[in-house]
């Protein structure tokens, strides 16, 4: 029974924790961004600006909620709830922490993740490949061209950029011998040499660049955002969208970071592994590596200015996929040759 | 007790909605319905202890495949039925096409019968003496890589020179 309950606490705190990183991530893009163009950013609401994400979704709420006369209603209003769900139900699989009796409260320990599947790695890829569905349905239903035209380019970006994404993860299953995300995380514990910690990254390099690249490309993220280029397409597939459904549009869009960020830091960084913290409280070393990786996407985001989109294909298909083709078979070269 | 009561939710949803996928009059609902048809068929491998299977039909399926068909049916400009001229009352005065379709449907359903009927599997799966290990991703790797190399490497060849056919139609057609 106690378990039980344990179980729902965590998946409530993983649901929660998601929530507020799109809060969250909305206040860090603007005060990262407004610091790299040499500005102050949001500073009027709250010290630092700290509330204005609450401002924000205040003003979106009470917003009118339009739908233009032409659009399928159906879909036009299932394609921000399909985004949402698919958003959230990727980073189920998703451990971040191990196993903990909550300080001696339970009996048997439990893990901290909401469903240790055993195919984790490819549940993940699965739900998140879903999420091309909230996309294409919501630049469809909206009879748009220029939503079209957004969820258009989004598909033919997220099918181009999954082959390379999976290709990527495909080098860790071989290292880690397992499709559980717990166990390629148990894989990781300890140091070489006492010093290097045994992350895979280190073993992975070139995967590692690959799937981050790609997780950019996946989550329709600048310099790859091109689903909703604004100088060419006013606002992509949610140009129709207005007030709560484009609110639960953007926080999609935060939540598919994080989870990218979190396989990134399950998979390549070692999960909740670390030096100078207890095990049990793992999960602190899980949300500082979440953290720094989704400050990098930010940072990534003002830098560099957007590609062209043939340029985005030619990269995706000529470039990164024959790359991580190459990766795989080098990685499964080695792991034939240390294990026999 | 649980598990039963799912799985008849799962296959009164996959045949619900596969029913529903001819029922409809646009296609772009007939494909999503399909995705969701595919879901719940998911759904039951999970029930018959093969994760990997349910996810590999997500992924391919309903992640791959049906997004490739939602774009066809998007770019057709105004997705309605192609109602056609034809008899409607006279099912035999139908034209070639509908005819040849009818047949292959009924060859698929005799080939799927013959199968079943067949396999030992199934009377496996049904009695419950199926372990599940036969759903790891090892056995289905062994399997598919080894026992059935030839088959494998015939199907991938044949993809193969379907792409090439696609490429060198859709060459043609501009070059015109």
């Amino acid at each position: 029974m106690l378990v039980v309950i344990a179980q729902i606490v965590i998946i409530l705190i993983a649901f929660v924790m998601l929530l507020n990183v799109a809060a969250i991530m909305v206040w860090v893009e603007r005060k990262v961004c407004a610091l790299i163009q040499q500005r102050d950013g949001p500073n009027r609401v709250g010290p630092y600006g700290l509330l204005q994400p609450l401002a924000d979704i205040i003003k979106l709420i009470m917003k009118e909620e339009l739908r233009p006369k032409s659009a399928d209603a159906i879909l036009f209003t299932l394609a921000p709830i399909i985004s949402a769900v698919a958003a959230f139900a990727a980073f189920a699989p998703v451990p971040f922490g191990a196993q903990t009796t909550l300080f001696g409260l339970l009996d048997r320990p439990v893990g901290l993740q909401v469903a240790d599947v055993n195919v984790g790695m490819l549940l993940v890829f699965a739900i998140a490949s879903m999420g091309v569905y909230g996309i294409v349905l919501a630049g469809w239903a909206s009879n748009n061209k220029y939503s079209l035209l957004g969820a258009l380019r989004s598909s033919a970006q997220m099918i181009s950029y999954e082959l390379s994404y999976g290709t990527a993860l495909a080098g860790v299953v071989l290292i880690a011998g397992s499709l559980s995300l717990r166990e390629v995380v148990d894989g990781q514990a300890g140091a070489w040499f006492g010093v290097l910690p045994k992350w895979y990254l280190f073993l992975q390099p070139v995967g590692f660049v690959i799937f981050m690249i790609a997780g950019i490309a996946e989550t329709n993220r600048a310099p790859f955002d091109f689903p909703e280029a604004e100088q060419e397409l006013v606002a992509g597939y949610f140009t129709e969208y207005s007030s709560m459904r484009f609110a639960i549009f953007y926080m999609a869009e935060y939540i598919n970071m994080a989870t990218v960020s979190a396989m990134a830091t399950t998979l390549f960084l070692g999960g909740w592994h670390g030096p100078f913290i207890p095990a049990e409280y793992g999960w602190i070393w899980f949300l500082i590596k979440v953290s720094f990786l989704l400050f990098f996407y930010v940072w990534v985001r003002w830098t560099l200015p957007r590609y062209r989109y043939d340029q985005l294909m030619q990269f995706g298909w000529k470039w990164l996929l024959p790359l991580s083709v190459i990766n795989l078979l080098v990685t499964a070269a080695g792991v034939l040759y240390i294990n026999g | 007790m649980g598990e039963t009561l799912l799985f008849y939710v799962f296959s009164a949803a996959a045949i619900g909605t596969s029913a529903m996928v001819i029922g409809q009059r646009n296609p772009m609902y007939s494909v999503l319905l399909l995705v969701a048809s595919f879901g719940m068929m998911s759904g039951l491998y999970v029930l018959l202890d093969a994760p990997f299977i349910a996810v590999t039909q997500i992924v391919v399926y309903a992640g791959a495949l049906m997004v490739l068909f939602l774009f066809v049916v998007m770019l057709l400009n105004r997705p309605s039925e192609d109602d056609g001229d034809w008899d409607v009352a006279h099912p035999l005065k139908r034209p070639g096409m509908a005819r040849f379709g009818a047949g292959l449907a009924t060859l698929l359903v005799v080939q799927l019968a013959w199968a079943l009927i067949r396999t030992t599997r199934l009377q496996d799966a049904v009695n419950g003496t199926s372990d599940g290990s036969s759903a790891s991703v090892r056995t289905i790797g062994r399997v598919l890589f080894q026992d059935y190399t030839f088959a494998f490497e015939a199907t991938s060849v044949l993809i193969l020179v379907a792409l090439v056919g696609g490429v060198y139609l859709a060459n043609r057609e501009e070059s015109r």
